[in-house]
């Protein structure tokens, strides 16, 4: 086994640190405290986040990736890149039919030639297979399960609820209850889905006969990526050129506005589009830089981000550049300067903290925007790669399903339902950070 | 007032240039022709001919900016700089790769674009429009709450469930209208429906949501309350001066958008099969025919700058303190 | 007769409590002032009585009487007859308080389409004529934003009297404006009740104004009344404690610079429950049942109540820290410390495509002024006449046009930190929120003495590491000097220090800085509006018009001999405690704009004395003693 650390990973644990980090420096600091713990108190924000930390945590396990190593003699590793989660759902991803087929059914869904039998529904390789020939069986063994599952999830929720403990008397004021009411319908709902995913597909196949269940885990971390990583991308440019507008103003600021005004007057999809057209003449013709297709779908992957990164950053350059501004007139800042303070001095220790705020609004809040717009690119043909998996591929594959019939509706219903979640978890959250951060709101 | 509009006009041209050059750049300073070629034919098996035969065919063949070869001011006219990007000034867009004029296919496509985006500009404004309101005269009531958590759940539906959900349900269970296609004339109301139903719906969620904040937000004004202490109704108190208030800034807002209407919308055409100038584009991405996608760059910010214009000229009219400056 | 009576009202913001059983009454034609110092619950009281609370707040209790209507009973469509009709209203903000998109003609046609029946065009001009808005037939078509503040606030009353109210309830109806301004509207405000027979319920915090218009005065402290009395025996013997001590800590010229006598502490937090007297905490009288038993209204004299445990409160004394006297002052020295000379900034005013200056506003238009190490100069002028800007001129905040400052002789190039320092008007503007007292102190010096840096300003030591927002105005106030004391400058310029204070901390902050003087030998440049505090602290006083220096001499001079008509018209327009409205000279409109401004004089549209000459030219120093001086060509 050989690990691969693509540079989507590295990015993302690079993220994922840093907010860790960020968050243990932000317990120190008073209004970074007071604002973040006013999240803490709203139960619909701590909802939304353990939601949004179980969607974080599928998409680590996503982020760990490495090559298997080939039986024989030598260094001879798979072309395949597989991750953490890949082989833990081991079972979902090799257990492929040939078609459709709904979910938890035995049969497929498409009528086929059997030898012998006539035109019928074949029986699936894996779904249900264990039932063998008692068929009668298989309403009772899904509700068998479902309890069995349902006892697993409780046992687990109950461990988490002993394990948080602690927490919970530590830090009293922050919303447990909705934490831990969250966790128990995530926990009844996993050992449902796992108790179940042992014997049947869930959530069904698709045309390829590939589990939905695991397209649809395997999608989370590409939406999160993009969701992300856009941000990361663009802060930096933002945050120098609209605080250097405002404060220095003049024709710093001229130029400065000029560059986002004519970048804001492309419209944003043909942009990306262009810019990712000609990302794809980069790969396309310079295949050796590449040496598994994952790479090469990653190269594309943290490239979009990189695109959507460029035509979303004026909007916050413009609120950093007004915001500094504003602050830039106000009495401390002049005391700073009448004291003799330095530029530089007075960029970092007034300018920067007072305009944190707008950055983190601006990071939650575009994050599901971001995740919305990658299905739509994907989907159009200028998001990621066809090969890798997202929830913009999943849609862009299913559509035509809907007009079958009957109709093949567990895909789109799945990636449905899980987009809406991570969105609405998203949205939820970003509503009550904005509600804390922002001072007008805070009274 | 009129010395202001002019600057704006007059700052609107580097813009307009800017966006020339970086299209420019994007096109043919980070790939060569070469590159494209080479993508289009298939990166594999391609010989040195194929390529300078693709090139000639499209005008790709000449240098860069400057014609050592040619004579005169041809040293900067025959270039790809001149033929491809200034020429575009003029609204020459060139030919697309099947051969047809960029520029007539855009006429004939504007129409269908238009019959679906200046329905959905208008409705979806004055639903949006009307939704807040309702939720700011019931504020800090049940059903405000009601409104706000729905606004944020239509919000997290992504648009492509909106479009697919309701081709779904308009067109295959309530067999109601065609689930896609187009004809001129008045044949095309019935396929317009559908489309501008759903689009208005998708986009509902996110700006009612923001109406109502700016709404609230005049509706806390000092002058809010001495319209009341005058003995004003709540409603006329909403209509007379909230609305007309917060209505600067909405539309102001959304006359932005107006001139990029003729762009249509790339989903929505897609998924209807409406021939406009987003299938158009859409097509032309899917194909990377370079030369469309390069046209409706160009034509789509100049729309967007044009929309800037209107702007600032219907700020001037609708609020008197600019006005009257 | 009672017009109106409120009993026991009471307002609740979640748990608090900002309002807490008020009761008191209002005869016709009668003129009720309500003073308090902010957060106190004048303007929370007067809404509920209108039934306009904000959305946070609700009445928790009490009745309120219009002439025999319950109001608190009434259908809100019936209470919206009320509102407008009955009862009028005005605000404190005539800049916000205006529909900014519809002209001023239309929004009071809008009152009196509700309250008249129509809007006869007629009645709208009549409207604007009684208010004393000139040219009314152009004007009503006018939008707010091409008015001035005192005109809004002429068309705010018009407005409100457009539904003939038998009461007027006037919420801080001057204190966005200028002096001369102020004394304008009062004027106006005092004529109308009188020629209408309208009663009034007048909230301020200014003394002064509450001598010049009151009949009957109310004292609110923490949500409630503690003291009402007729006008008269209320500036004779004020009873409650608190009152006591407000009058004690008004500057004047009587208490030229000795301590004024303070309220020590600020004002409870309207969360907080009180078992006893609400006062207890700064009352120096304290009795020790004031801290357990409610006090009970007593009544010293027929119809002078007062709420305090205190049998004997015919006079208790000005309190514990009362006025001493400070060492006789030291001579001027000879040589000045700060001086300018033809002191400009002009800003550009752009226009056009090309955005070229096309014109300038003239903000600072040759300013000359001294200052001598320990001495105080107070800069005096209305808003808008250029005072900050000089400040920050010469501190090197705001580039100059032309001319110099000099320090001790030498011209000053760039900032000079360790020499001057500036002491900002807003309180909450001037810290910054992310930084800790102790990092905000160090701001200048990084090696600056904390502990005695704030204890030289009368904080404790152990606050510095606390935050801004745990602390009140004056204590800002008292952060903001301390940061500028460490890097001992020698000159401090104070733009407002305590304008944005109430009465009882700006005489700790007054007191504040003239310690620092004595002790420091600090010298200020005082800029105001605040004639009060200009008597208490300034040795010299320059008084500014448009851009320039008009009069400037000693504070006796000034202040008592005051030469130029300008100079004499601000002196008049302060409503004086006394409340005696003898020979007023009233000056009438508005600054011009320092962008255009008067030819000549630039004092000459306003001015009573104006003459011929005094269009054609502006005026030369006339010179009236070696120290005083005016520019006028009749200074007398
Ligand atoms: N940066 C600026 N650009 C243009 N005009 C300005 C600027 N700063 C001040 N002015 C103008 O200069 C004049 C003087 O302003 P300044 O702030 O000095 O007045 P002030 O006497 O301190 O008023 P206040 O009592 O309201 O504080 C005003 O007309 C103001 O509008
Ligand atoms: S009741 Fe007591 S504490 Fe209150 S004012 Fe009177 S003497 Fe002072
Ligand atoms: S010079 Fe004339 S106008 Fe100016 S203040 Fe003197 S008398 Fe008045
Ligand atoms: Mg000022």
């Amino acid at each position: 086994m050989k690990f691969v650390l693509l540079w989507s990973d590295a990015l993302f644990f690079l993220l994922v640190v840093t907010a860790i980090v960020g968050g243990l420096w932000a317990r120190r600091i008073e209004h970074l405290r007071v604002s973040w713990r006013r999240v803490g108190q709203s139960r619909v924000a701590m909802a939304a986040a353990t939601l949004l930390v179980a969607f974080v945590a599928v998409a680590l396990l996503d982020s760990l990736h490495y090559r298997e190593r080939l039986p024989g003699e030598g260094e001879n590793y798979a072309v395949e890149v597989r991750s953490a989660l890949d082989a833990l759902l081991a079972g979902l991803r090799t257990r492929t039919e040939k078609t459709y087929s709904a979910p938890l059914a035995t049969h497929s869904f498409a009528k086929e030639t059997i030898e012998g039998e006539g035109r019928d529904f074949p029986r699936l390789k894996y779904g249900g297979a264990h039932l063998g020939d008692e068929l009668g069986r298989h309403e009772m063994d899904i509700a068998l399960r479902a309890v069995q599952g349902l006892a697993l999830g409780l046992i687990a929720w109950l461990a988490l609820w002993l394990a948080g403990a602690p927490l919970r008397r530590r830090a009293t004021h922050l919303a447990w209850e909705a934490v831990f009411a969250t966790l128990f319908a995530l926990c009844l709902v996993s050992g449902v889905a796992a108790a179940l995913a042992g014997g049947y597909h869930v959530l069904g196949t698709d045309k390829v006969g590939q589990d939905v269940l695991y397209l649809t885990l395997k999608s989370i971390r590409t939406g999160l990526l993009i969701g992300t990583l856009t941000t990361l991308i663009m802060l930096p440019a933002a945050l120098f050129l609209g605080i250097l507008a405002g404060y220095a103003g003049g024709w710093v600021d001229d130029v400065i506005q000029y560059l986002y005004t004519t970048l804001n007057s492309i419209p944003g999809v043909l942009l990306i589009a262009a810019a990712v057209l000609m990302m794809q003449v980069v790969i396309d013709t310079h295949p050796d830089w590449f040496a598994t297709a994952a790479e090469r779908a990653d190269a594309r992957l943290i490239a979009l981000c990189a695109i959507l990164g460029i035509t979303s950053w004026t909007g916050l350059c413009r609120l950093l550049r007004g915001e500094t501004l504003k602050l830039r007139e106000l009495e401390y800042v002049q005391a700073a300067r009448a004291l003799g303070v330095s530029s530089l001095r007075i960029l970092t220790r007034h300018i920067l903290p007072n305009v944190m705020h707008i950055v983190m609004i601006a990071i939650v809040m575009d994050f599901s925007g971001l995740v919305l717009a990658e299905a739509v690119l994907s989907y159009v043909g200028i998001g990621v790669d066809p090969n890798t998996i997202s929830f913009g591929t999943m849609i862009n594959t299913a559509r035509m399903e809907l007009a079958r019939e009957p109709m093949v509706w567990w895909s789109l219903a799945s990636a449905f339902v899980f987009m809406f979640a991570l969105v609405l978890a998203a949205n939820l959250f970003a509503d009550a950070v904005r509600d804390a951060f922002d001072p007008r709101g805070a009274r | 007032m009129l010395a202001y509009l002019i600057r704006r006009l007059l700052y609107a041209l580097p813009i307009l240039i800017g966006v020339n050059v970086i299209t420019f750049a994007l096109f043919f300073i980070v790939n060569t022709p070469d590159d494209m070629a080479r993508m289009q034919l298939g990166v594999k098996r391609v010989t040195p001919e194929a390529i300078e035969k693709w090139k000639a065919e499209r005008g790709y063949d000449l240098p860069l900016f400057w014609n050592e070869r040619a004579e005169g001011a041809e040293k900067l006219t025959r270039t790809i700089f001149f033929t491809k990007s200034v020429r575009m000034f003029a609204l020459d867009f060139g030919r697309a790769d099947d051969g047809r004029d960029i520029a007539r296919e855009i006429r004939m496509r504007m129409g269908p674009s238009l019959a679906i985006a200046v329905p959905v500009f208008v409705l979806g404004l004055f639903a949006a429009i009307s939704f807040a309101l309702l939720l700011v005269y019931f504020r800090a009531s049940y059903l405000d709450f009601a409104g706000v958590v729905l606004c944020v759940a239509m919000m997290s539906v992504s648009s492509l469930f909106y479009i697919i959900g309701g081709q779904w349900l308009v067109a295959k269970v309530w067999h109601l209208v065609p689930i896609s296609g187009y004809a001129g004339g008045l044949a095309a109301g019935k396929f317009i429906v559908l489309p501008v139903v759903i689009s208005v719906f998708a986009g509902l969620g996110a700006s009612a949501r923001w109406y109502r904040t700016l709404f609230l937000e005049e509706a806390g004004k000092d002058y809010v309350r001495t319209a009341r202490a005058k003995g004003l109704s709540e409603r006329l108190v909403l209509f007379r001066h909230v609305l007309r208030n917060a209505l600067i800034p909405i539309l102001t807002g959304a006359v932005v958008l107006i001139p990029s209407l003729f762009m249509g919308s790339l989903l929505i055409e897609a998924f209807f099969g409406i021939p406009g100038l987003g299938s158009y584009t859409i097509d032309a991405i899917n194909a990377q025919d370079f030369a469309v996608v390069r046209a409706m760059v160009f034509i789509g910010s100049a729309l967007y700058i044009v929309g800037l214009l209107l702007t600032d000229i219907s700020y001037t009219l609708a609020d008197p303190r600019i006005r009257l400056q | 007769m009672t017009l109106l009576s409120v009993r026991d009202l009471r307002v609740a913001i979640g748990a608090a409590r900002p309002v807490d059983g008020v009761s008191f009454e209002i005869g016709a034609g009668e003129t009720f002032a309500l003073v308090g110092e902010s957060g106190c619950g004048k303007s929370l009281t007067a809404l509920a009585l209108m039934r306009l609370l904000p959305e946070a707040a609700r009445i928790a209790g009490g009745a309120v009487q219009l002439a025999g209507t319950d109001l608190f009973a009434l259908p809100e469509a019936r209470m919206r007859e009320v509102r407008g009709g009955r009862i009028g209203m005005i605000f404190q903000e005539p800049a916000t308080s205006l529909n900014p998109v519809m002209t001023v003609g239309s929004q009071i046609a809008e009152a009196l389409r509700l309250h008249a029946g129509s809007a006869d065009p007629r009645r709208i001009v009549e409207l604007f004529a009684a208010v004393g808005i000139p040219d009314p037939e152009r004007r009503a078509d006018e939008y707010p934003f091409q008015m001035s503040g005192g005109m809004k606030q002429r068309v705010m009353i018009a407005m409100a009297l457009a539904g003939e109210p038998e009461l007027l309830i006037a919420d801080e109806p001057t204190t966005a404006l200028d002096v001369t301004i102020q004394a304008q509207v009062l004027d106006l405000l005092a004529r109308l009740a009188k020629e209408r027979g309208m009663a009034m319920l007048l909230i301020t915090h200014d003394l002064g104004v509450v001598a010049r218009m009151a009949d009957r005065v109310g004292v609110m402290y923490a949500g409630e009344l503690v003291e009402i009395a007729p006008r008269a025996a209320f500036f004779a013997r004020p009873a409650h404690p608190y009152a006591q001590r407000l009058f004690a800590a008004l500057p004047d010229t009587a208490s030229r610079r000795t301590r004024l006598a303070t309220i020590p502490g600020s004002v409870p937090n309207p969360a907080e429950r009180h078992a006893g007297c609400r006062f207890v905490s700064r009352c120096a009288a304290a009795l020790p049942v004031c801290g357990t038993v409610p006090p009970p209204w007593r009544e010293p004299a027929p119809g002078h109540r007062v709420r305090c445990h205190l049998e004997a409160v015919a006079k208790i004394g000005a309190g514990g820290t009362a006025p001493t006297a400070t060492a006789e002052q030291p001579p001027p020295p000879a040589e000045p410390l700060l001086e300018t000379h033809a002191l400009k900034v002009h800003f550009p005013i752009r226009r056009g495509v090309l955005q070229r200056a096309v014109g300038w506003v003239r903000a600072v238009d040759g300013v000359d002024l001294s200052i001598a190490a320990g001495r105080t100069l107070a800069l005096v002028g209305e808003s808008g006449c250029g005072k900050t800007t000089v400040g920050k001129a010469i501190l090197g905040l705001q580039p100059v046009t032309s001319g110099t400052v000099k320090l001790l002789g030498r011209v000053r190039e760039g900032l000079a930190p360790g020499e001057m320092q500036m002491v900002f008007q807003d309180p909450f503007g001037s810290l910054n929120p992310r930084l800790s007292i102790d990092a905000i102190v160090r701001e200048g010096r990084p090696d600056a003495d904390v502990p005695a840096l704030l204890r030289q300003v009368g904080l404790a030591p152990e606050m510095a590491a606390r935050y801004p927002h745990e602390f009140s105005g004056g204590q800002r106030q008292r952060i903001a000097i301390a940061r500028a004391l460490a890097v001992a400058p020698r000159l401090l310029i104070c733009d407002e220090p305590t304008s944005a204070l109430d009465v009882s901390v700006q005489a700790q902050i007054l007191n504040l800085l003239l310690d620092l003087q004595e002790r420091l030998g600090l010298a200020y440049l005082f800029i105001t509006h605040n004639i009060a505090a200009v008597e208490f602290l300034a040795h010299e006083v320059a008084v500014m018009y448009l851009g320039r220096i008009v009069e400037q001499g000693t504070a006796e001079e000034v202040l008592e001999n005051p030469r130029h008509p300008y100079t004499q018209a601000l002196l008049a327009a302060v409503p004086k405690l006394t409340g005696t409205v003898g020979e007023r000279l009233l000056v009438s409109g508005d600054p011009p704009s320092p962008a255009h401004p008067p030819s000549g004089c630039h004092f000459h549209p306003r001015c009573p004395r104006a003459a011929a000459r005094c269009h054609a030219a502006y005026p030369a120093t006339a010179v009236i003693s070696a120290t005083h001086w005016v520019r006028c060509y009749f200074p007398d």
